[in-house]
């Protein structure tokens, strides 16, 4: 299999929706899944995912590697993710521009990076530890922020940039993120999205927040909704200027029936069509 | 510019400070504020974690009070593993000497029960027994060991654990249980989990027999817990769960 995942509309897996997938086996272009969920020795999780994988490209979107952290990524957690991978084979191999351990305890929530010098070198040197270790490219997405960085979306798109010249890395680009991050700490979204270096980008993550129940202003990264029309607008600049690329409707929180996250899943692929080569380009590619 | 060691170590502290209101110096008033959101979200992450492993647990003590067990358990024993799928194997032992719990005498065993189910879901697989080979041995049975499913967890208790959790596994209300001490068999010779309850003998058997011990052996362990004790009633579920996977036949002496 291909170390890229095709540009077309994927999901975020999970198991309670493993029987009307596995049993209808819908068009769907790929699943993802964290793979520290699959971290156990055996059993039904493991046997679910390799009926998944046998019929779709898979990627794994890791939670727990903690690239950003003054800590090197933990041995234990890298030899696990190196299992998965070689077990699944998977279509891409993606983490988080956050780190979520330190002193050895594990706070599982993406914690802010600073967006500087300092913290690109950290990040870097733990990306390319990462990637020496798989044996890979993987892919690295930016954050959301409720506390306001030291510079606008400009010092954020130029950090991103040079982590992955430095590391030859891809981007992940979350646009519920970009959302969030406009709303929280001011960016300028469509600017963000315009600044993206486009071919850098190996995969779009859509999804839904909500307002902070204390404070309307703050919008919290839930996955717990569909996806706004804000997030659809940026996706849609995205793509008009990228074309196709692979782009998940990610659900984690809330999760609804199959067919609500399949009808999500069939609006970003009406726009991915959209933006769609000519068809002669596209037997070519 | 702040050092990325400096600020990851401020960060820490305040999300482990027992103050609600810590957050790492620098801030201004209005992130200081918003700090909140990490500490809320580790919060909800890492005792949503226990909720999903502990679900009879949680139904038989209600949600706050669960919630409440979970964040003081969550403070006394962080994760270290990045993979929260086994999260909590402290949490029985926790919750038994929890002193809001302890008028509960049987919570403590209910989730050493909840836990032994998770761990059997997420154990290695193996092809179990059939369940016909003790007829195959004949008289060499008594004295064969047998090497356990990686699974196969048996959890024994002076309180009704096995109905308990039978009772509430569901979401409907309160069940009535006989009380007596039941032993429970843990079992996955496939992909799902089977629990069996047993008496406290069949439970001594089963237990001695997991842990290495001959069937002669582990009979007697059980004949000293009831005289009438029936062998079968330990066999049974031992074989018709896959608890086993292979015999031990020995050296002949």
């Amino acid at each position: 299999m291909a170390e890229t995942l095709p540009p077309r509309a994927g999901v975020g897996f999970k198991l309670e929706h493993a029987r009307p997938i596995l049993d209808d086996q819908p068009d769907v272009g790929w699943f993802e899944v964290h793979p520290e969920n699959y971290m156990v020795a055996g059993g039904p999780r493991l046997a679910t995912l390799d009926a998944i994988r046998a019929r779709y490209p898979l990627s794994l979107h890791g939670v727990g590697l903690s690239l950003g952290s003054v800590e090197p990524p933990d041995p234990d957690h890298l030899a696990a993710l190196k299992a998965l991978v070689e077990r699944y084979d998977p279509a891409s191999v993606s983490e988080h521009v956050a780190w979520v351990a330190h002193g050895g305890l594990y706070f599982g929530d993406l914690l802010p990076v600073t967006i500087d010098d300092a913290s690109l070198a950290v990040l870097c040197a733990n990306i390319a530890r990462t990637q020496d270790a798989l044996g890979r490219r993987i892919l690295v997405e930016n954050p959301s922020h409720y506390l306001r960085p030291a510079g606008g979306e400009r010092a954020e798109l130029d950090f991103l940039a040079a982590m992955a010249r430095r590391t030859g890395c891809g981007l992940l680009v979350d646009l519920d993120n970009v959302t969030i991050s406009a709303a929280n700490v001011g960016y300028d979204a469509a600017a963000y999205v315009d600044g993206l270096p486009g071919e850098l980008v190996g995969e779009v993550h859509l999804a839904g927040h909500v307002e902070d129940p204390g404070d309307g202003e703050l919008l919290i990264d839930t996955h717990s909704r569909p996806v706004p029309p804000d997030v659809w607008q940026l996706f849609r600049r995205l793509v008009a200027r990228t074309g196709p690329l692979p782009t998940l409707v990610e659900w984690d929180n809330d999760v609804p029936e199959w067919p609500v996250l399949e009808a999500e899943m069939h609006k970003a692929a009406i726009c991915l069509e959209a933006h769609a080569p000519s068809p002669q380009r596209r037997r070519s590619a | 510019m702040r050092e990325p060691a400096a600020w990851q170590a401020e960060v820490a502290a305040a999300l482990r400070a027992e103050d609600g209101a810590a957050a790492p110096a620098g801030l201004d008033a209005e992130d200081r504020a918003r700090f909140r959101v990490y500490r809320n979200n580790v919060a909800v992450g890492l005792t949503g974690a226990l909720a999903a492993a502990y679900p009879v647990t949680r139904r038989l003590v209600g949600e706050a009070f669960f919630t409440a067990t979970a964040k003081a358990f969550v403070a006394a024993h962080p994760p270290r593993s990045r993979s929260l799928a086994l999260y909590g194997a402290a949490f029985p032992s926790f919750l038994a000497a929890f002193p809001p719990a302890r008028g509960v005498a049987y919570l403590g065993d209910v989730a050493r029960l909840e836990r032994a189910v998770l761990e059997a879901l997420h154990a290695a697989d193996a092809a179990p027994l059939a369940p016909d080979v003790l007829a195959g041995l004949g008289e060499r049975a008594a004295a064969a060991g047998f090497t356990p499913h990686p699974a196969a967890r048996l959890v024994a208790s002076p309180h009704p654990i096995g109905s308990l959790w039978e009772g509430h596994r569901g979401g409907e209300g309160p069940v009535r249980v006989e009380a007596r001490p039941e032993a429970v068999l843990v079992t996955r010779p496939g992909e799902r989990v089977l629990v069996h309850t047993l008496s406290p003998a069949a439970g001594r058997f089963v237990a001695s027999l997991l842990d290495g011990a001959t069937a002669a052996t582990a009979a007697e362990a059980a004949f000293a817990v009831d005289p009438d004790f029936d062998p079968l009633t330990g066999w049974r579920p031992l074989l018709a769960g896959g608890a086993l996977v292979a015999v031990n036949l020995g050296d002949p002496q």
